[in-house]
């Protein structure tokens, strides 16, 4: 019965970056982290992300460098497939099928051809056991490649990738489990194991947690439940083996690196302190405290110059080697729980929603961009198990973004609730949030709810809480603070019946608040606090409250556990109610429609229907597995023409959503997912070697060229604009660091601009095969410098000094074309001040 | 009673649990005056009485015995033995696979710092502050002689491998050379004098070169010339003031030509002797590293700092089955509270000694084929040798301190308790008599008769007896002038159970003196047929006066007839040295008990072992008692049930009931409990031989008296550690 659709659900943006360790390239310009589906490059001068690798269609769950070719990276996923990338260019060169669910990578310079997979237990895949096996890429040209040769090296190895380790060179492999450490010697083809106690006499736990291996000598490092780092070393024997340690960490070391040049060890922990332990001398340790979220892995560049340390609150953090903090890239910051809902910026039209403990975070979903934390709480968090500390517990906006009210608390689980509204005026100045007001006792009990009015000329905002009151708060009307109109205090306070309200909500226009208070739903005039009248629910208490937009703005939406209903304002009738039970009611602010998740039988419904009418607009049985709780509509960046009924509630607003595993998860059409990636599936295709997004755009633009020359000369009348837009898009696009110096881009800006002449380029054409052929030449040496690129660039614009004759339509065309360009420009310039 | 610490009109407080009260002016409670004192903790020098089970005890804890602090230590590769100098001057030996049994104990002398030992050959010598070099005569258990060195103190003496020569480094910043001859030592020539005093030496295993530590740096010496080869200055501590100098406490010279040193700034720095440069240095501690050993193969060297802590270095290729090797430190142990003084590797363990007077054998698991109970990890906290004798029958005490002796009478309790329960004291011990000692020499062994009238201490120099009048409460005791010629030094005293003969041992021999009112007198002197000249450790009187067993530290056991005065026979020498012995009462049989804790039970009249012994022998002993680290210190035999043997070691008290079967290996050992929770009968069937009680720590002595009660002297470890010097204070974690 499932409805005919070509609308997904996929992961889109926010991914978690600390799954795996990341990985520097060799020239330690980028930093590579696999991020759900895709990989990302990042710049590590400039912290902005690059390319995302896609082509996954599982989470990635490890990624190295090829060892024989620095610019290629292997990247392994759940998707049982390995696939090589030129990261530089984003291009993916092979495929090769596992066909098993893979769960990390590691390769070494010594086996060429071979890589070394962490695959489940072909016996049972639900325990957690992993095992080793080295699998021989099959050497083939095509692009798909399934590779058969799986060889298993050792298995009943730990599910925790970081407690396996290539030794020195690849000789050996070190992997741990539990309380037992094992090496295997590759050329001997013999294991030595080592195991510890469970305890010790003072009761650590010595549980080894994660392996590292000198890359010179024949030590290998482990770090343990009780913050211990041991330092193996003669483990070719078994009983002569010995080791000594180390110990600073409190707890559970996670992760353990050594420097490329092997002179220190680097361990972090819960801690979040990066600890760094001069090998040989083991006294000597240097530390960098407060790092954010726990450390969870650590990766060094190739030179020793960086290192990159991925956190637990989903954050990588890129650390010069004098120990002092350059970079830090930020991801979707996912707690345990999201308190607050998810909400748009009006402003930013960036996600909001709980972030660091005390922090509200700023996310770009469209750039999936960590913009800016917000803090709140304004006091320092101290990591420390069992302490209680504020959280921001709700926040919400106005409708133009320039009032932001945050409620925080502390004491939830304990008797003493300690809790504080405060709001929030956008400073234009700043660019950012400016605290107003903190009203220390704004209800006599946590806050429940609250809601902005919606009208433009005033805000209002309107809280519930369990105190049995719902109060408005309005701008400086309190007779105390006259002086200072600025400052918010409360304008009415409301009660029914001594019942506990649950929810608020006001109408469109602001004219009507609805005011949940359990089974009954009160509607009042904001303007005289007046009660208008009260709707009767059918049995149950209401969970969620929304007015219906614009033409359906008369009608008001509830839900209780059982039960949907619309209430039809004009006639204070109900209009229809179905019996579904809704865990979330998401209006969407740009048009009528109303998304609902309903849970039923162990998986989440989307039903999506005007309140006009009971029939739903679209449904997609089987979101997810999970309850939804949290929902929120995304404003399209441009609207979306889909005609297709089904889809057509996706044109203006996309609608993410945030599953009890912290997924954030969204609806996105087949047909348009296809064209983007066919876009970037026709673009490798084109060049397949070496593409710089510079070459893309200058190769670009010589296919045009060449398009041109082609003997039907139709397409020399054809307006050029669109080719010259695209050009400067591409330009505009591209990150300021990888593009070339302005001269040179100039030359070719003006050329994109100008209307080539015919005539000139039939004499041309010869000259341009010659360099179509040198060009080739390069790409057998597989690898292009830039400054070829940029000579070719050279020689091109000297080609094109020859200045064409315009006809009088083409002149025009190119004002009209300078026109279009410096508006968008200047749009440009506004929306980035 | 009211107290000082009463408010006025208030009802007495009572001291809190674990105090007592401690009346420093006593005050008139009927003027109204309240007694003026403070509640102090309990020292535990009352005397708790406890009925339990069959016996009546007498918990002693008021014997304030301190071990001295260990200072050096030598092992010797070829007998196997440690020799361990203490602060004291004493100097004991411990013999390794034998479980670490202390087979001699040299007593000290007043003013006597050992601060160096060393095994040349199968000759131990020490030096210490007083400027001499002493030779031990081991056979004897005696100083053999004492030489000066005119030097000053001596800071350090160490003997080469080939066993010619001797070296010492004193404080005027000299090292000399002796060489060893027969009997003696011959001091040769003096090598160029520094301006330092040498604080530590080591030879080149060639014994061509000495490397000397000093002040701010270390020397190394030509032997052939007498002239330095390298002076290397050693960096003053990062941090601490530059007028502290940095003393090289240890030096160690391998055979490839590296010096490696440990200093008082916490540095362990390896140098080379070619060019004299530093190779690499190692910061182990924030105080100083105190002492260094290195193992025979020069694979790995320990040090012991003053932190407790024993640290380990080994010799390790960086590449597997490469050659070249790197000093890496590995492995970290701490087994001390306190300054380590003394370290040595032996073959397969670590030998710790410091201010703590614990020696730690900790062992090193790499190095052991067959883990086994000799092998285990040791803390040996108390002398092998008892220190306690007791009056069985006048309840009498006499503890032996190492410059004065102290006898105690028992207490007294009401009545009969539970079993388990303690008992109400109606007399305290009373503390009868201080005995010191006059000279400088420290007691070796002492005793008091069973009557309680004859009280027996000797020095390595000297015997004294005295006669003991007690009369109403006054204490009197006379010494007994002119005693025979033979009883100018003893080796072990004790007297027969009439009280009428004490035996003193000499070397070989013992002799036999006659005591009565009138003085003593000479009988006779008993004497092996053959055997050993190893000086005689242990002596056993039987009950009825016939017969007197002795023990020698060749394991050697003879028996003597005491009606003709001549030996009766050898028992078969067993591996493993005796601990303790006695004679059965009734039955004549002597129960031995030898440091790998095997018994023997051997019957004089027919001069073999009895039938128990043999099926203890043929069945074999319970796991869990060969595993237990203390010998046994005492033999006992309970006259009202001829069948028990009660042994005792530092942590229990075991009663071996011979006429229940020998537990097999699978059997529960310690049982009492499950014995208890069982029905009547079957606990015939679960039960064995061995009883334990564990209700008591840190013995030093158990004895049974003559009324059926016995006394447990115990020394908790915590009340000795409280008495040594505060150790160097260290930050804690989450302190």
């Amino acid at each position: 019965m499932v409805e005919k659709s070509d609308i997904r659900v996929v992961r889109c943006g926010g991914s978690k970056i600390n799954l795996r360790p990341s990985v520097f390239s060799t020239d330690s310009r980028f930093v590579l982290c696999a991020s759900g589906d895709s990989v990302k490059v990042y710049s590590t001068r400039t912290e902005e992300c690059l390319h995302s690798l896609q082509g996954h269609t599982n989470q990635v769950t490890g990624i190295t460098l090829n060892p024989a070719n620095h610019l290629q990276v292997y990247s392994c996923s759940a998707d049982g497939t390995v696939k090589l990338w030129d990261f530089i260019d984003g291009i993916l060169i092979k495929t090769f099928i596992i066909g098993y669910p893979v769960f990390a990578i590691c390769v070494s310079e010594k086996h060429e051809g071979i890589i070394f997979l962490q695959l489940s237990m072909a016996t049972n895949s639900k325990s957690e056991c992993l095992q080793l096996v080295a699998v021989h890429l099959p050497k083939s040209a095509e692009q798909e490649v399934e590779a058969k040769e799986l060889s298993a090296v050792c298995s009943h190895i730990s599910s925790n990738p970081s407690c396996t380790a290539l030794g020195r060179g690849g000789e050996f492999i070190a992997f741990a489990r539990h309380l037992q450490l094992n090496v295997y010697f590759f050329r001997k083809q013999k294991t030595y194991s080592f195991s510890l106690q469970a305890t010790d006499k003072k009761g650590a736990k010595n549980a080894f947690t994660c392996v590292a291996c000198h890359p010179t000598d024949d030590c290998i490092a482990t770090g343990h439940e009780d913050g211990k780092i041991r330092l193996w070393r003669n483990f070719n024997q078994k009983k002569e083996y010995t080791y000594s340690t180390l110990h600073w960490h409190h707890n559970a070391v996670n992760t353990l690196c050594f420097t490329p040049e092997g002179t220190h060890l680097l361990s972090g922990g819960i801690e979040s302190v990066l600890v760094q332990w001069k090998y040989g001398a083991d006294n000597k340790k240097e530390l960098l405290p407060r790092l954010g979220g726990a450390i969870l892995h650590i990766a060094a560049s190739s030179d020793g110059q960086l290192f990159c340390t991925s956190h637990s609150d989903n954050k990588l953090t890129v650390i010069e080697s004098n120990f002092k903090v350059c970079g830090v890239i930020q991801g979707l910051v996912k707690g345990d729980d999201v308190l607050t809902d998810l909400m748009i910026d009006p402003r930013s039209k960036a996600l909001v929603l709980n972030g660091r403990p005390g922090h509200l975070q700023f996310y770009s979903l469209l750039r999936d961009k960590h913009l800016y934390n917000l803090d709140i709480v304004q006091q320092e968090y101290i990591y420390e198990a069992g302490l209680d500390q504020f959280e921001v517990v709700k926040a919400v906006f106005d409708i133009k973004g320039s009032w932001l009210a945050t409620v925080e608390e502390r004491g939830r689980k304990s008797s003493d609730l300690e809790f504080f509204l405060k709001l929030w005026a956008y400073d234009e100045k700043t660019q950012s949030f400016v605290l107003n007001t903190t009203i220390t006792a704004a209800h006599t009990d946590r806050i429940i709810s609250m809601c902005f009015s919606s009208s433009e000329e005033t805000t209002m905002l309107v809280t519930t809480a369990e105190d049995g009151q719902f109060k408005a708060w309005c701008q400086g009307a309190d007779a105390d603070t006259q002086q200072d109109q600025n400052f918010w205090s409360c304008d009415f306070v409301g009660s029914y019946h001594n019942l506990k309200p649950t929810n608020c909500s006001f109408s469109a226009d602001s004219s009507l608040l609805a005011v949940s208070f359990q089974e009954v739903i009160t509607i009042w005039s904001p303007e005289t606090w007046e009660m208008l009248t009260t709707l009767c629910q059918p049995p149950g208490e209401i969970r969620d409250l929304c007015f219906g937009r614009l033409s359906c703005s008369k009608y008001l939406l509830s839900t209780t556990n059982r039960n949907l209903c619309c209430w039809n304002l004009l006639t204070c009738a109900l209009e229809w109610s179905t019996s579904v039970e809704v865990s979330k009611l998401q209006p969407d602010p740009l048009s009528e429609n109303v998304a609902a998740f309903s849970y039923q039988s162990k998986h989440t419904d989307l039903f999506v229907f005007k309140p006009s009418e009971p029939r739903p607009l679209f449904t997609h049985k089987n979101v997810c597995s999970e309850k939804v709780h949290r929902a929120v509509f995304v404003p399209q960046e441009e609207p979306l023409n889909n005609c297709d009924e089904s889809s057509q509630w996706l044109n203006r607003s996309q609608l993410y959503f945030l599953t009890q595993n912290m997924d954030l998860l969204t609806f996105n059409q087949a047909t348009e997912e296809d064209r983007m990636l066919s876009s970037s599936k026709r673009l490798v295709i084109d060049d397949s070697v070496a593409v710089t997004p510079f070459y893309l755009l200058l190769g670009k633009h010589r296919q045009q060229q060449q398009n041109l020359n082609t003997p039907s000369y139709t397409g020399a009348d054809k307006p050029q604009q669109p080719q010259g837009s695209a050009t400067i898009k591409e330009l505009l696009h591209t990150p300021a660091h990888v593009l070339p110096a302005a001269s040179v881009l100039c030359s070719m800006f003006v050329n994109s601009l100008l209307i080539s002449k015919t005539g000139v380029r039939e004499e041309m054409e010869s000259s341009e095969q010659e360099m179509d052929s040198e060009k080739e030449e390069e790409e057998s040496e597989e690898e292009m410098e830039a400054c070829d690129s940029q000579q070719e660039l050279r020689a091109q614009g000297s080609v094109d000094e020859v200045t064409p004759k315009l006809s009088k339509a083409q002149e025009k065309e190119l004002k009209r074309v300078r026109k279009t360009d410096f508006s968008w420009m200047a749009g440009l310039i506004d929306s980035k001040p | 009673e009211a107290c000082s610490t009463t408010e006025d009109g208030d009802e007495p407080l009572l001291c809190p649990t674990g105090y007592e009260c401690h009346i420093i002016s006593p005050g008139n409670p009927s003027a109204g005056i309240p007694n003026r004192g403070q509640c102090i903790k309990q020292r535990g020098n009352s005397e708790l009485k406890s009925a339990m089970g069959e016996f009546k005890v007498h918990r002693v804890r008021f014997f304030d015995y301190i071990p001295s602090g260990i200072r050096a230590l030598a092992f010797n590769q070829d007998t196997e033995r440690i020799a361990v100098a203490r602060m004291d001057g004493s100097v004991e030996i411990f013999h390794c696979p034998d479980r670490c049994f202390q087979e001699k104990i040299i007593p000290g002398r007043e003013q006597c710092g050992i601060e160096g030992l060393s095994w040349v050959g199968g000759r131990l010598f020490s030096a210490g502050l007083n400027g001499e070099i002493t030779e031990y005569d081991l056979t004897n258990q005696k100083v053999k002689y004492t030489l000066d060195a005119y030097g000053g103190p001596i800071w350090a003496i160490t003997g080469n491998q080939q066993g010619t020569h001797l070296a010492v480094g004193c404080e005027d910043g000299t090292v000399k050379l002796f060489e060893l001859i027969e009997d003696t030592i011959q001091f040769e020539r003096n090598l160029d004098r520094q301006k330092s005093r040498i604080i530590s030496l080591s030879w080149h295993p060639s014994g061509s070169k000495i490397a000397a530590g000093m002040m701010d740096a270390i020397q190394i010496f030509n032997i052939e010339t007498g002239h330095s080869i390298h002076r290397m200055l050693v960096d003053r501590g990062v941090g601490t003031s530059r007028s502290r100098e940095c003393v090289v406490w240890s030096v160690v010279y391998l055979s490839n030509g590296t010096i490696i040193s440990g200093d008082s700034v916490g540095m362990i720095k390896i140098w080379d002797d070619q060019t004299g440069t530093l190779i690499k240095s190692h910061f182990i501690t924030k105080s100083d590293v105190l002492a260094l050993s290195v193992s025979r193969d020069e694979d790995s060297i320990v040090a012991g700092t003053s932190e407790g802590t024993v640290v380990q270095f080994q010799f390790i290729a960086m590449v597997l089955g490469k050659d070249d090797k790197e000093w890496v430190r590995t492995r970290t142990f701490k087994n001390h509270t306190h300054d380590i003084r003394a370290v040595a590797e032996i073959t397969t363990a670590v030998v710790s000694g410091g201010m703590d007077t614990h020696l730690v054998v900790k062992p090193l698991l790499d190095k052991i084929e067959v883990k086994s109970a000799a092998s285990a990890f040791r803390k040996i906290c108390f002398p092998h040798r008892r220190l306690v004798s007791c009056a069985k029958k006048s309840g009498l005490m006499l503890f032996q301190y190492t410059g004065h002796l102290e006898l105690w009478k028992l207490g007294e309790s009401e009545g009969q308790g539970m079993p388990g329960s303690s008992l109400l004291i109606k007399k305290n011990p009373e503390k009868l008599l201080h005995l010191k000692l006059k000279g400088e020499d420290h007691i070796r062994c002492s005793a008091v008769s069973p009557c309680g009238e004859w009280i027996v201490y000797s020095t390595a120099s000297s015997l004294r007896l005295y006669q003991l009048h007690c009369a109403n409460n006054n204490v009197s005791i006379t010494k007994i002038s002119n005693l025979p010629k033979v009883l100018s030094s003893a080796n072990q005293l004790c007297f027969s159970s009439d009280s009428s003969h004490l035996f003193s041992a000499s070397t070989q021999s013992v002799h036999l003196v006659s005591l009565s009112q009138d003085g003593c007198k000479f009988v006779g002197t008993l004497k092996p047929k053959s055997g050993s000249h190893q000086a005689i450790h242990l002596l056993a009187a039987s009950e009825d006066g016939k017969w007197l067993a002795s023990a020698n530290s060749d394991h050697e056991v003879h028996i003597y007839n005491l009606q003709t005065l001549k030996a009766h026979c050898t028992v078969p020498v067993y591996s493993s040295a005796v601990t303790a012995m006695g004679i059965h009462p009734t039955t004549n049989c002597l129960f031995m008990m030898h440091a790998d804790q095997q018994m023997f039970e051997y019957s004089i009249e027919l001069k073999q072992y009895t039938d128990w012994s043999r099926t203890v022998q043929r069945k074999g002993l319970h796991s869990l008692w060969l595993n237990r680290d203390t010998p046994c210190l005492n033999v006992m035999f309970n006259p009202q049930n001829p069948s028990h043997v009660i042994l005792h070691d530092a942590y229990m008290l075991c009663i071996i009931d011979q006429s229940l079967p020998l537990p097999d290996d699978k059997a529960l050992f310690y049982n009492q409990l499950t014995l208890k929770s069982l029905p009547e009968k079957q606990r015939k069937s679960q039960s064995h031989a061995f009883k334990v009680c564990k209700t008591f720590k840190d013995i030093l002595c158990v004895e049974l008296m003559s009324d059926q009660s016995l006394v447990v002297v115990e020394r908790p470890l915590e009340d000795l550690a409280t008495q040594l010097p505060a150790p160097i204070k260290q930050k804690k974690f989450a302190t």
